[in-house]
Formats: structure tokens, sequence, C-alpha cells
């Protein structure tokens, strides 16, 4: 089986992590900039992440013949002090040139605060000025629903911006179809507790349709597994989902979407 | 698509998850720790397991969130809880 893994933050995984999805069949990672499990204290700390992600990952990832993406921003959990994320807004572009950058990601929102908003929209602001495609957060929980509603209005209100260039992640069955109505792609991520199950996700590829969705893993610092993609294919298979669709889940759509950036080439 | 039987595949991991939650009841409750707000959030969302109309996943995600509209002045915690506090509705 080939698959992408959309959303991944390898920077936080072991080598052994990189080995296990090429023998999975991973083909391609997706790695959107984040919030790293503690706030990073001036722009010079985003700098050095940014050096990681668009240097240094690409290699240890070509080691398991792996191509590797990644996306800039300042993430919404540290997006409170405005005058730490505008630094790291304005360093960004000097990083866009890079090979394997795709867009402005993950933006979005965390707690739904107005610094947050604020932030989330000069980010929208950078994506449209540099023509860039986004890749947005979506909240946690009980701050889900309420968020969807405020990013999904703050890209509307952007007139230079492309829904089918956006993909909206962490969506789950009460706002699955607020995205996906709207013209942006949807993200299905199998995370423990706070986001879906394998099942719930086929649920969700049944009801909504399997067009503009991706399934990723988010792995990250946290209890979560690289390998849950190929692991939900391996539950489409046990409902009698046939290759071709699993095919079309876990790779064809998430090439789709990623192709749209000129630089997404698999090797 | 072969149809496979969802029942016989699924009800093994639905019951041992519907007595886990039976088991959080009454353990909240033994123990006397039933004025969380989110005890109360969880039992209302459990009504909705039994309506019969398709759609329970989202009327309970519904439930369980805040569905106020304007943005917060200020994001004082980083984390969420699973339910909205009752004076945030
Ligand atoms: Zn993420």
């Amino acid at each position: 089986m080939r698959y992408i893994e959309p959303h991944a933050h390898m920077v936080s995984r072991t080598t052994s992590d990189y080995e296990a999805l090429a023998y999975a069949g991973c083909k391609a990672v997706n790695e959107p900039a984040f919030w790293a499990g503690f706030d990073r204290s001036s722009g010079d700390g985003f700098y050095d992440y940014f050096r990681q992600i668009t240097e240094y990952e690409p290699k240890r990832a070509a080691k398991f013949c792996i191509d590797h993406y990644c996306w800039l921003c300042i993430n919404p959990k540290e997006a409170e002090d405005v005058g730490l994320a505008r630094e790291v807004i304005s360093i960004i572009p000097n990083f866009i040139p890079a090979d394997n950058v795709l867009g402005i990601g993950e933006i979005g929102l965390n707690k739904n605060s107005k610094n947050e908003l604020l932030i989330l929209e000069e980010h929208i602001q950078l994506a449209a000025d540099h023509d860039q495609m986004i890749l947005v957060h979506t909240p946690h929980l009980e701050d889900k629903l309420k968020g969807t509603k405020l990013i999904v209005d703050a890209l509307n209100n952007q007139s230079k911006i492309d829904p089918s260039k956006v993909i909206i992640d962490h969506v789950e069955e009460h706002t699955a179809n607020i995205v996906l109505s709207n013209g942006y792609w949807a993200g299905m991520t199998l995370y423990p507790e706070s986001k879906v199950t394998h099942n719930r996700a086929i649920d969700m590829l049944e009801m909504f349709g399997d067009e503009n969705v991706w399934l990723n893993s988010a792995c990250d610092w946290g209890i979560s597994d690289p390998l849950s993609v190929p692991k939900a294919a391996l539950e489409m298979r046990r409902r009698g989902y046939d290759d071709e669709y699993i095919d079309k889940i876990v790779y064809k759509n998430p090439v789709q979407f990623m192709s749209q950036s000129g630089k997404f080439k698999l090797h | 698509m072969k149809k496979t039987n969802l029942v016989d595949h699924g009800f093994m991991d639905a019951r041992i998850k519907l007595i886990d939650v039976a088991a959080f009841l009454d353990r909240i409750q033994r123990h006397e720790q039933t004025d969380d707000y989110r005890f109360h959030a969880l039992k209302d969302a459990i009504n909705e397991l039994q309506t019969d109309e398709v759609g329970r996943v989202g009327r309970i995600l519904s439930k369980l969130s805040d569905h106020s509209v304007e943005p917060i002045d200020k994001a004082d915690i980083q984390g969420a809880f699973g339910a909205p506090k009752p004076n945030n509705q």
C-alpha cells in the first residue's frame, strides 16, 4: 500500500518512526509548524525551528525514501502574545522560497481569543500576499465548533483566498459540513481522546463523501500514533472497501491537494 | 463493496465502552464528586443515545460545545476541558 501522511510533527518523533512510516508505505509527509509543548520566548526560537523543518527534516526523511514538505507560521497557542507573533510573521517570507515549503500553517485558533483571531487574520493576509496555500488547525473539544465558525468567517472575508487551496484540519461530525459546504478541504485527524477514531473517520467519509478530504495522524510529542493512517486503511479494508477506494483516500486525495503547490513532486 | 457484518465487527467494542461510561458515572457518585459541571454535561449528552434519529454523534458533540459566538477577551489557559463551563454559554 502507498500513502501520504499529510499532518505529522516529525521534529518530535524519533528516526525509528520514519523507518516505520517507510515500511508502512508512506511516500511523503507534511509537517505544519506547531506548538512544541512549551512556549518559545523569542523570534530566534522560531528562526531555528523553521531552519529545522526546511533544512534538516527533509534530509532525515530522505534517508527512508520519504519526501518531506512543511508549512510555516506561529501557531495559535503562542499567538496570544501579539508582539512575538508579529516578529515571527515578519521572518516567514525569508523561508517561503525553500524547496519544501507548501504554504502557511497550521494557523487557526486555540481558545478563540481576540488576539488569536487578529494573528489568524494577519497570517491569512500573509498567505494572500505571497500566493500561498493554507493549512488550518481547529481548536480542541468544546472550543472546536465556535472556532471553526470563526475561522471559516475569517477566511471567507479575505477575497484573495481560494477555498480549494485551504485545508481545515481536525474536523469532527459537528464541523465537517461547515468546512466542506464553504468549499474548503477537510482533514480528519486520527488522534486519541481529543480527535477521531479510525471508525469515526470512515463513518464521516460515508456521511460527507470522499472528495476534498484527507486522513492524518497529527503525531507529535503527545500520546499519538504515527501509523494511524495505515491502521485506518486496514479498518477500511475490514469494512469491505477495495484497494482503489483506499488509495483515493490515503494517497490520491492528499496528492491532489498538495499538487496545487508547484513545489510538490513525488520522487 | 462486499458487505461486512458491522454488528459482529463493532458490538463488543461498543459494549465495553458503554460499560466503562456506566462505571465512570458510578465511580463519580460513590466518591461524591457529582458537583462537577462535566458530570452533568456527560449525563445530559447521554440522553442522545436514546434517540432514534441518525446523527447522535454530531448532536452529542454539539451539546459538549461552547455555543457563544464572540471571541473571548484573552486566552488565560491553553487547554480545553471537553465540555463548556456553565457560565460560558
Ligand atoms: Zn498539528
